[in-house]
């Protein structure tokens, strides 16, 4: 799985290749060039929210394009093509076949992500990664508005396409010798993530021609003028990306899993349990879409059916923080960077996840329902543990890739840096919803706590800022004149651990 | 699976469930009891909509931008927007409820202090919704 960036080929030659791992360089590549464009947005974000009033900001519209592009290019255009990256380093090897099972498919998936990206940066959309009507269906300015939509219909087709893909790769091309209850518990994230990804997303893309048939003035299935409701989008929205956060999450919970046995030299714990919680996930995950539209005037009952519904899901991923826990305990543990990322994600996974089980409680959801709380909530889960996950993979990945090491010492200042910023952003950001601090404003009033707050999440986020930069100096220049890594062992583990880091695919 | 013993797993699980039937229990009491207004609760319609919250007495007197309540009494909102999504807000009582086009929703309060509120828009609508703020108004009887 070496890429021989030692002997480097000529860029075209890995563009267009459709074998497993030039695929996935090529995700990496573009999810973390993403990642860094929307990660600016966000220090511009915090940058003006520092003080209120304005500060570097213009105008209101500006800050309401800029959130939105900054959520909708992380979680489409970083954290999803970075989760098929590791897949297509690791899936193939993991269930011992040559490549994927539809390489060319493979690639095409790939290629729709730069298109849609484009598409997003370059409509520069304002009406929030929800895109609720009847905003988006007659105020959002025209052209923006419509990329966004054709955006998200490129980037759904990616997705599935990917996740055929991988299941038809896990399920139908494993080898023979290799039962389906032994596969590595990341194939078993791939392939649960994947079924989420093929029940949901059509939903969404059901959603989005009908919105877009709305805004086209030919019908007017969210309008209530014409008889529609706007509460239908937002179920038909929260069906597919309520489960959509646990496509998310699972490959990196399944990344955890690849890490933390390894550095702990020891087996993971309950290789069936964590099987088993994934499979609950990907159930559980489709029960408690609503719990995100309490407050859009439903039912007790309907409620309350939620509400369980949501609670349901909190055993399944308590499983897999007990498995992780349990592994380590005992372990002869190596704090190598990636373990530190891994033992990071796992501390905020259960952070937030705990402030995702108050949140589900009905009368609280009413105090925290869009304020910064939320903001917290899932910037913990999705910057604390899916981030925390994905990085500290790629620098596990990182002398598989590069066949050189990456700067340890740097390495650990950029998870330290990052671990600190975290707590300072999102657990503050908890506080600040509390105080009832709405989320999406360009400014908030002067209120003591509020600025206060606000300063301690915006120094955070520039410690984040900072220590990003550490790693791409450290990524770029290991990469080049790094040392070499001793392929065999690169962390000096002992040992070898569950699948063969010395398989390499050939090119075809 | 393995050689060890699964035990801890399955009883941390079963803490877990207790744990969580505990909460869920005690919300939905909760809910229950926020949830019914009571019937002589005096009724005020409120309309959100680019950029201002609207508000409609029983005796047909409309204020924009405020609302003038007496403290003690029951009140119960109609809720409703003109334009797109907003929610309505009051944070210090947690009052929350979206304002949908075409439909009405409904949430009660009782102030119980006399004084001066923020009532803000906590759905996201567009240019000024950082701004679409009012004032309550909690008077002595």
């Amino acid at each position: 799985m070496v890429l021989e960036l030692q002997k480097p080929r000529p860029i075209w030659q890995i563009m267009f290749s459709t074998h497993h791992t030039d695929v996935g360089l090529l995700y990496t590549i573009t999810s973390l060039t993403f990642f860094f464009m929307g990660g600016a947005l966000a220090l511009g974000i915090r940058a003006e929210l520092f003080y209120p009033g304005t500060q570097i900001i213009s105008d209101s519209m500006t800050f309401n394009r800029m959130f939105t592009v900054h959520g909708t290019t992380l979680i489409f255009l970083f954290l999803l093509p970075f989760a098929s990256a590791v897949g297509n380093y690791f899936v193939p090897i993991m269930v011992r076949y040559k490549d994927m099972a539809y390489p060319k498919l493979n690639a095409v998936a790939f290629w729709m992500i730069p298109p849609g990206g484009a598409l997003i940066w370059l409509g520069f959309a304002d009406f929030t990664w929800y895109a609720t009507p009847p905003y988006s269906a007659i105020s959002a300015p025209g052209p923006a508005a419509d990329m966004w939509i054709f955006a998200q219909k490129i980037l759904g087709v990616s997705s599935i396409l990917g996740a055929i893909n991988f299941i038809v790769t896990i399920l139908k091309c494993k080898h023979p010798d290799l039962p389906l209850s032994k596969a590595p518990l990341l194939a078993w994230s791939f392939l649960s993530s994947s079924l989420i990804i093929i029940v949901a997303v059509p939903t969404f893309a059901a959603a989005l021609v009908m919105l877009l048939t709305d805004r086209l003035g030919v019908s007017g299935f969210f309008d209530p003028a014409k008889g529609g409701d706007p509460i239908a989008y937002q179920h038909l929205f929260w069906f597919t990306f309520h489960p959509e956060v646990y496509v998310l999450v699972i490959p990196a919970i399944g990344m955890m899993y690849e890490i933390i046995p390894r550095f702990s030299r020891k087996p993971i714990f309950s290789h069936g349990s964590g099987i088993f919680a994934f499979v609950m996930l990907s159930i559980v995950a489709f029960s408690s879409w609503a719990h995100h539209m309490y407050s859009t005037g439903m039912s007790f009952t309907e409620k309350t059916v939620f509400m369980i519904g949501t609670l349901a899901a909190v055993p399944a991923s308590a499983m897999h923080v007990f498995n992780f826990l349990a592994t380590m305990w005992g372990g002869r543990i190596k704090f190598a960077t990636p373990m530190m990322w891994a033992v990071g994600g796992i501390a905020l996974f259960f952070s937030a996840g705990a402030g995702g089980v108050a949140n589900s409680a009905m009368p609280f959801d009413f105090i925290t329902h869009d304020t910064y709380w939320v903001v917290g909530h899932f910037h913990l889960f999705v910057m604390g543990t899916i981030a925390f996950g994905s990085i500290g993979f790629l620098y596990y990945m990182f002398p598989y890739i590069t066949g050189r090491m990456y700067n340890e010492a740097a390495g650990k200042a950029h998870f330290i840096m990052s671990f600190v910023g975290t707590v300072m952003v999102f657990f503050t950001q908890h506080v600040l919803g509390l105080y009832g601090m709405p989320r999406r404003v360009f400014d908030y009033m002067p209120l003591p706590e509020y600025i206060v707050m606000n300063q301690i999440a915006s120094v955070g986020a520039m410690i984040i800022g900072a220590s990003m930069v550490i790693w791409i100096i450290n990524m770029i220049y290991s990469s080049a004149k790094g040392k070499e890594a001793n392929m065999e062992d690169p962390w000096g583990l002992g040992g070898k651990y569950y699948f063969p880091h010395q398989a390499k695919n050939p090119h075809h | 699976m393995s050689g060890h013993s699964n035990w801890p797993e399955w009883v941390y699980i079963g803490v877990v469930i207790c744990l969580l039937a505990y909460v869920g229990a005690e919300a939905w009491n909760v809910e229950r009891l926020v949830d019914h207004a009571p019937a002589e609760a005096e009724i005020i319609k409120v309309t959100g909509q680019q950029w201002f919250w609207t508000f409609e007495h029983a005796d047909g007197t409309k204020e924009i931008g405020e609302l003038h309540v007496k403290k003690g009494q029951p009140y119960k909102f109609e809720i409703t927007a003109k334009d797109v999504n907003h929610a309505f807000n009051i944070h210090d009582y947690v009052v929350l409820q979206d304002a949908v086009v075409g439909r009405v929703n409904t949430v009660w309060f009782a102030p119980e202090q006399a004084g001066e509120y923020t009532i803000q828009c906590r759905e996201y609508c567009g240019l000024l919704h950082y701004n679409m703020r009012a004032t309550l108004y909690v008077e002595e009887n």
